[in-house]
């Protein structure tokens, strides 16, 4: 039994929620301390699992009453540790709201609870025909919660969109306790769009309960063309001329050349090893039309210097074709202990400066880096790899990836595309953006959770954060938040 | 083509200082959608043109006062459009006003809708301040999705300076096919069709006629064709007119339902036509407001009364604990409530 504030906290959570479910040793709370950034590690006073929409909403009044912070936690499969436990807060896993509510194959939705897998929706309607589009690379692990949370994206968000564009209703408790219902099962609703601010709010402003989700139809073919290039830019600039013809391809992944080496080495994908750079394009839609889209990209891909051009014959083979990519970053993960991956995004056409920037940052910090992007949609995931158990080695990696990330906003990007900004992001959020802008969010933050209970410290960084950083990091010559004091 | 924006924020920190309530007005070809109010006429129209546009990005970035006929002809010459196909009443409209409304044409439920293709928006708060959400890449999840929220909110948050908006190709070729079925024999066949690979990008019922509209490469055009039945349309303006509003069935006031799209037919007596697969319906009915509303929300549906000189039903109350987060980022954005006051919903 835990003592002090726990103990008061224990005792009212108790009340609505069985003591298995309550987890509390520091062998319990252990799995929760840290999700995929594994690098940040923090045990929480307190785990509970709640089994109802009451259950959740007990626990969000008790910590609020309290003054606990809460930490909502889905699959814990976040790339930038948005469900980093708080010291002193209680983390609310959502893990057993895991069913399947109901599937409307006529309005082509599904009502899922926020625990349910994002792959587990497209296995549950396959037998309509249909498909749930977002498809994060962790999508066999991650929770449909935290994809809402994160708006996690994947390799088909150019044709198919983000989380946000593939949503239609949520349920919300808030700190208040309030079930909020968001959005509806029409295409629109009155007011505000509070369904696209609550997208990627990253357990900020409120706890997802219920999930409306838009299905499609699976597309009558899928093919894929592998090409390969001994030039990086020459693969950008075919990416860029696949698009201006007027083909959205489903699809267009580009490895370079220490991914594709180590994704070949790790499962023998076949690729061409010497090559510079490959581009993976799906092509989906009805048949006749993939079948003139696939005449069109080769010719594409031969006018844009492609040295080697495959078209998987089969389904089969498309797979394999694609095994190499969705293996990128185990397959680099053998390279070295570890590895830091990245998700900055740009606009398309610095492909290739982007790179060769990232080329001599990383013989700059003597650590090398393999790269995989979404290509067709600006999206890179630089794996910087280290040693964690090198003295001062992941200090390293952190700044050579802050770099990155500057770098993106530099030529007009983004310091995250799809895998949040969480806690280990909310540096670059300086660099990024403007006081004004920071204080907004912030305002939009106290509108929701005026105690600042849910997720602190996460994704928007203290105004006085950004100017002591700024102290530090001094661009060009202009001093960052100029109009903030300094000590 | 001008860039205004020191001169409105200038003038919207005046106003704000004055305590001025100002009505923001573009083309004012969406008017009927807003309740009046007492504020001061405040134009977006010399605040025009294109800042940067580079079809292999598939991004427009553009100032709010620019029209969107005129955006329209620009992206068409490089063979691309904004997707959510931006209503132009009267033949008019600016691409602030589209956004700030928030309205989509015939193909939403297939393309998408104004809001998302919004990437990025330059805003001018009610206090006067300039601010910068978003950005021009596809993918961008850093902060709140403050830009897309500026979608559908009718300016009460912040005036639209200028939007990055995502556009798409035009595609190669589009056909209509019509089919005579009753309206539930459409809801249902339009509805199954959309659960198939076919390239739908409109389906529309009015007078006892499905009207269904394909879009691709001639070969995926036909293979369509054979798939779905029918004959072909002819008439290539059917679809402009019908999300212009200048069919013949929009005459006077006439209520919009917009609800979940596989929805049988429901039981108010009176004139329909139904587009967005089923997803948003039209409707002339003499029956009374109340049975309206009534029906509508126990079909799940959120109703509009358009063009009715009463405005009472134009937009019904929100929901008391929604309106509560309304208020809360009005006061976020607009605290001394000068922006657009009331013209969605009373005191917002």
């Amino acid at each position: 039994m835990p003592v002090g504030t726990s103990s008061t906290l224990y005792r009212q959570l108790a009340k609505a929620i069985p003591a298995e479910r309550l987890l509390v040793s520091a062998e319990a709370v252990a799995p929760y301390e840290c999700d995929g950034l594994s690098a940040y590690r923090q045990q929480p006073l307190l785990v509970a699992l709640p089994d109802t929409i009451d259950e959740a909403k007990h626990v969000i009044q008790v910590c609020a009453q309290l003054n606990v912070p809460v930490v909502a936690r889905g699959a814990g499969t976040s790339l930038s540790g948005g469900a980093l436990p708080h010291e002193s807060g209680v983390v609310l896993s959502l893990a057993r709201f895991n069913r399947i509510l109901s599937i409307d194959p006529l309005n082509r939705t599904a009502r899922v609870q926020p625990g349910v897998r994002n792959l587990a929706i497209t296995e549950a309607v396959s037998t309509h025909g249909l498909y749930y589009a977002p498809d994060p690379s962790s999508q066999i692990a991650c929770s449909i919660g935290g994809n809402v949370a994160e708006n996690a994206g994947g390799i088909h968000c150019l044709k198919y969109g983000l989380t946000v564009h593939n949503i239609l209703e949520l349920k919300v408790l808030t700190m208040d306790g309030e079930l909020l219902t968001i959005g509806s099962q029409a295409l629109d609703s009155p007011g505000y769009d509070l369904l696209a601010l609550m997208s990627g709010s990253e357990g900020m402003l409120g706890v997802i309960v219920e999930i409306t989700v838009r299905l499609l139809p699976v597309p009558e073919v899928t093919r894929v063309l592998l090409s390969a290039f001994d030039d990086v830019e020459k693969a950008g600039k075919a990416v860029a001329a696949i698009i201006s013809s007027g083909i959205i391809p489903s699809g267009l992944e580009m490895m370079d050349g220490p991914s594709i080496k180590a994704a070949d080495d790790f499962i023998k994908a076949g690729y061409p090893k010497d090559a510079k750079a490959i581009l993976l394009c799906d092509l989906d839609g009805t048949s006749n039309d993939v079948a003139s889209q696939i005449v069109k990209v080769e010719q594409i891909l031969k006018e844009n210097g492609a040295t080697e051009i495959r078209l998987a014959e089969n389904e089969q083979q498309r797979l394999a074709f694609w095994a190499g990519r969705k293996a990128a970053f185990p397959a680099v993960g053998r390279l070295a202990p570890d590895y830091y991956c990245m998700d900055g995004s740009i606009p398309r056409k610095h492909l290739g400066s982007v790179l060769k920037r990232i080329y001599e940052y990383s013989a700059e910090y003597e650590l090398d880096v393999a790269n995989v992007f979404h290509a067709g949609d600006g999206n890179l995931h630089p794996l910087i790899l280290y040693d964690s158990n090198k003295p001062g080695e992941l200090e390293k990696a952190e700044s050579f990836g802050g770099r990155i990330l500057e770098l993106c906003v530099e030529v007009g990007g983004s310091i995250t595309g799809e895998h949040g900004v969480g806690i280990e992001k909310i540096d670059q959020m300086c660099v990024q953006f403007q006081t004004l802008e920071l204080e907004h969010f912030h305002a939009i933050k106290n509108a929701f959770d005026p105690q600042r209970l849910l997720n602190p410290g996460k994704a928007v960084p203290e105004l006085h954060r950004c100017a002591e950083l700024g102290a530090m990091h001094v661009h060009n010559g202009q001093l960052p938040h100029p109009e903030l004091e300094r000590f | 083509m001008s860039d205004r924006h020191k001169h409105l924020a200038d003038q919207i920190a005046g106003a704000c200082q004055q305590g001025k309530q100002l009505r923001i007005m573009g083309h004012n070809s969406k008017s009927f959608l807003c309740h009046g109010n007492e504020g001061e006429e405040f134009s977006t129209l010399e605040h025009t043109g294109i800042i940067s546009y580079e079809p292999s990005e598939l991004v427009v970035t553009v100032r709010s006062g620019t029209g969107i006929q005129e955006l329209q002809a620009t992206l068409a010459e490089q063979r691309q459009t904004l997707a959510f196909d931006p209503p132009c009443f009267d033949g008019q409209g600016t691409i602030g006003g589209a956004i700030a409304t928030g309205l989509s044409g015939p193909s939403r439920p297939w393309n998408g809708s104004a809001r998302d293709f919004v990437l990025g928006t330059r805003i001018i708060n009610g206090k006067g301040e300039v601010l910068t959400f978003g950005g021009q890449v596809m993918k961008n999840v850093a902060g709140y999705d403050v830009s897309r929220l500026m979608a559908g909110a009718y300016g009460t948050l912040g005036l639209i300076l200028d939007i990055s908006i995502k556009v798409l190709p035009l595609p190669e070729q589009t056909l209509t096919l019509v089919l005579e079925q009753s309206a539930d024999q459409s809801i249902e066949y339009i509805n199954r069709l959309s659960g198939q690979s076919l390239p739908l990008t409109g389906a529309c019922w009015m007078d006892n006629t499905l009207y269904i509209r394909i879009a691709g490469t001639e070969a995926g055009i036909q293979a369509a064709r054979n798939n779905i039945g029918g004959d072909v349309h002819e008439d290539v303006q059917f679809w402009n007119s019908l999300r212009d509003h200048q069919l013949d069935f929009f005459v006077n006031d006439y209520w919009r339902i917009s609800l979940s799209p596989a929805t049988c037919m429901l039981t108010v007596e009176g004139q329909w036509l139904i587009e967005w697969g089923g997803a948003q319906r039209w409707l002339h009915s003499a029956e009374p407001p109340e049975n309206i509303l009534r029906v509508a929300d126990q079909a799940g549906g959120n109703v509009q009364h358009w063009k009715h000189d009463d405005q009472k039903y134009l937009r019904p109350e929100l929901d008391p604990l929604i309106n509560k987060y309304h208020q809360r980022l009005k006061d976020t954005f607009d605290p001394d409530r000068i922006l657009n006051r009331g013209v969605m919903y009373r005191d917002l």
